[in-house]
C-alpha cells in the first residue's frame, strides 16, 4: 500500500510552496487582482455552483490567470443560478447567470482576456444618463 | 440536492453566515445497523424557540434578497423520504447542532459525493470560520481539523494550488483508507 499523505507532508510542502510564494510576490496585491465570486447558497449549489466555482479554480490556474475566487451569498438571482460576480480591477462588477462549465470558460476566454462582455449578464446596475 | 456532500456544503455555510468559530460535520456510516448520520455542529449565534420553530418551514429565512429558503426543509425532507429523521437544536449566544438521519440502504438515499471538495471550499471562506470534519465508518475513522492545517501552514494562504491539490489528496486517500472511494 502507499503510504498516505499526512500532516507531516504538508509541513515539507509548506517551506517549498513559501519559497515559491516570495518570487511571485511582487504583484499580489490583492486590490490588482481579477476577483470572482460565486453565489453558492442552497439555489447556487443545488445548481452546480460547486463544479463551477472548482472549474474556474482549475481553468484559472491551469492558463496562468492570477485571480481570486470566493464564494458569497446568494444575490437574489435565484431563477439564474449559477450565478458569477466579476470585477477586474478598475472596471464596475458584473454578474452573470446560467454559468456552467462552457459558460465560465467563455468568460475567461473574452471577458477576463479581450475585457469583452459576454451573454447572459444580469443587469443589476443600470445606471440612466443623470447618474 | 443530489449528494449528500452538497447537502453538507450549503449547510455548513448557515454556521458561517451565523459567525460560528469552529464548525463541526461529523458523518456516521454503518451498514450493519442501517444508518448514515450527518452532523453538524457550531458555536455561531444560535437562535431562539421561535425561531428555531420555523427554520424547518421552507417560506422562512434570513435572507433579505429572497423568500424562500430551502435548505433545511430539503434536508429534512431528503432524510425523512429515506427513512430517517431530522432534529436540530440550538441555543441563542452558544450554537446550533442538527442531525440528519438517513436509512444507509434505502434506495433513495443520495450517495456520499463530492466531500473533498465540499471541504476544501468552506476551508477557504471569507470569514475565516475553522472546519473540523470528522468521518467514522465499521473501518475506521479519519479526522481532519483545519485549526491544524492552518497551524503547519504558518500563514501560507490555503488557496495555493500546491497546498490545494495536497490537501486534496490526503482528504480522498485517508477516506479511501476508511474505505469511502468516490461514486
Amino acid at each position: 500500500m502507499t503510504k498516505i499523505k499526512s500532516l507531516a507532508d504538508l509541513r515539507k510542502l509548506k517551506d517549498e510552496v513559501q519559497s515559491k510564494i516570495k518570487l511571485r510576490e511582487k504583484g499580489d496585491n490583492p486590490e490588482n487582482l481579477i476577483h470572482i465570486k460565486v453565489s453558492m447558497a442552497t439555489c447556487g449549489i443545488a445548481s452546480g455552483a460547486k463544479e463551477t466555482m472548482n472549474f474556474l479554480i482549475e481553468e484559472l490556474d491551469h492558463q496562468g490567470i492570477d485571480a481570486i475566487v470566493t464564494q458569497t451569498g446568494c444575490m437574489g438571482y435565484c431563477y439564474a443560478e449559477p450565478t458569477i460576480e466579476v470585477t477586474i480591477p478598475g472596471n464596475e462588477a458584473v454578474i452573470y447567470g446560467h454559468v456552467n462549465k462552457e459558460k465560465a470558460l467563455e468568460i475567461i476566454e473574452k471577458h477576463l482576456k479581450l475585457n469583452e462582455l459576454v451573454d447572459d449578464i444580469i443587469p443589476t446596475n443600470y445606471k440612466t444618463i443623470d447618474d | 440536492m443530489i449528494e449528500l456532500a452538497l447537502h453538507i456544503l450549503d449547510l455548513a455555510q448557515n454556521s458561517i453566515r451565523a459567525n460560528a468559530k469552529l464548525v463541526e460535520i461529523h458523518l456516521m456510516e454503518n451498514p450493519d445497523k442501517d444508518y448514515y448520520r450527518i452532523v453538524i455542529k457550531d458555536n455561531g449565534d444560535g437562535m431562539d424557540a421561535e425561531t428555531l420553530a420555523k427554520v424547518t418551514d421552507p417560506f422562512f429565512t434570513s435572507r433579505t434578497t429572497r423568500k424562500v429558503g430551502l435548505g433545511i426543509p430539503m434536508l429534512k425532507q431528503n432524510a425523512e423520504q429515506c427513512g430517517g429523521s431530522f432534529h436540530i437544536e440550538s441555543t441563542p449566544g452558544v450554537g446550533t447542532e442538527l442531525t440528519a438521519t438517513f436509512g444507509y440502504h434505502h434506495i433513495d438515499r443520495p450517495p456520499l459525493g463530492d466531500i473533498t471538495g465540499t471541504i476544501l471550499i468552506l476551508l477557504t471562506n471569507e470569514k475565516g470560520t475553522d472546519v473540523l470534519y470528522r468521518h467514522q465508518t465499521l473501518q475506521g475513522e479519519f479526522n481532519f481539523d483545519s485549526r491544524e492545517i492552518k497551524k503547519i501552514l504558518e500563514g501560507t494562504p490555503l488557496v495555493t494550488k500546491e497546498i490545494r491539490d495536497f490537501l486534496k489528496s490526503m482528504i480522498d486517500e485517508n477516506l479511501e483508507n476508511i474505505q469511502i472511494v468516490r461514486q
